[in-house]
């Protein structure tokens, strides 16, 4: 185990170079989450105005 | 109904929003944990079981993510140049999400290229970096990426956006080429290719079957993030609409 994380003396640059493959794609796929929560947010907002308008255009 | 076009029925079906938002929401788990599951087996061929490298010892290993990553980057913007074609000719709405989509993905495809490229190369050629041309080129294509994403939002109206980003997209197809063919065309100090699609490839089996696996588990997450991506890009467009104000309310507490 201590000879496989070792990677043969190069382990400072095989380590980081998963770490970059791993956190760029973590990344990639979470990112389109928190911009879907933003969006109906704000869509839920825009929602909400129209109602209170429709209310009071037939109060 | 009047139409005269060259496309089956599933294709314009398809290519409504309503329906491809759940098309994707449906395809889009089998993708991302098949493609998971092929880089846990491709990543512990890679790691575990290939020999070291008879000349470049453990830090040959960087290669099952490089070179995956390097194909997938062209691989990305083939498929943006595409669907930005639709878009420009057709102006389909969906294909112009599409290729807005492709844009990030293949630019966090490019990135990882270009930095696991340099963790290699700092211990094979003694420098993080050099202005070669495959290098060069490949970040070139980092910055046509962003040079999409970043007209893409510029301009206010989205629709108008992504079409004018479209045509730098496709404008941008003439760098494929000089990527693909920078270690063949210049003198490089980049390796050429070590797997060919025609004619035997110059690695052993043992360290090609991972590669191949990488390949298959990037492409995979590739089509699983596009879709993800362009669910997303989808309600944004249509947000007023009617589907997309159902979903709105479906979410009411997410």
């Amino acid at each position: 185990m201590h000879d496989w994380l070792a990677m043969g003396g190069y382990a400072q640059y095989v380590w980081p170079a998963y770490a970059v493959f791993f956190l760029v794609f973590a990344w990639d796929w979470l990112a389109p989450r928190f911009r879907r929560g933003r969006l109906l947010k704000e869509l839920r907002g825009r929602l909400a105005r129209e109602r209170v308008r429709r209310e009071k255009a037939a109060a | 109904m009047m139409s005269r076009s060259y496309l089956p029925h599933w294709m314009h079906l398809l290519g409504s929003p309503p329906v491809f938002y759940r098309f994707a929401g449906t395809l889009r788990p089998w993708l991302f944990w098949s493609a998971l599951l092929l880089a846990a087996i491709g990543l512990y061929g890679g790691l575990v079981l290939a020999p070291a490298d008879y000349q470049q010892g453990d830090a040959y290993r960087i290669i099952f993510i490089h070179v995956p990553c390097a194909w997938m980057s062209l691989f990305a913007y083939g498929c943006m140049a595409v669907a930005a074609l639709v878009a420009m000719v057709w102006r389909v709405k969906l294909a112009e999400v599409i290729a807005m989509e492709c844009a990030p993905v293949g630019a966090a495809f490019t990135l990882v290229t270009l930095i696991t490229g340099s963790l290699w190369g700092k211990p094979m050629w003694g420098a993080w970096w050099t202005w070669d041309a495959r290098l060069t080129s490949e970040l070139v294509l980092l910055f046509l990426y962003l040079g999409v994403i970043g007209l893409d939002h510029a301009i206010e109206d989205r629709r108008r956006g992504a079409r004018a980003a479209s045509l730098l997209a496709l404008v941008g197809v003439v760098n494929l080429p000089i990527v693909h063919y920078s270690v063949v065309w210049w003198n490089t100090l980049h390796q050429g290719s070590t797997v060919q699609l025609l004619g035997p490839s110059k690695i052993a089996p043992g360290m090609l079957w991972p590669l191949l696996t990488m390949a298959l588990a990037t492409h995979l997450y590739f089509f699983a993030s596009v879709l993800n991506r362009t669910r997303v890009g989808l309600l944004a467009v249509e947000g007023g609409k009617e589907w997309a104000r159902s979903i709105v309310a479906e979410n009411a507490h997410a």
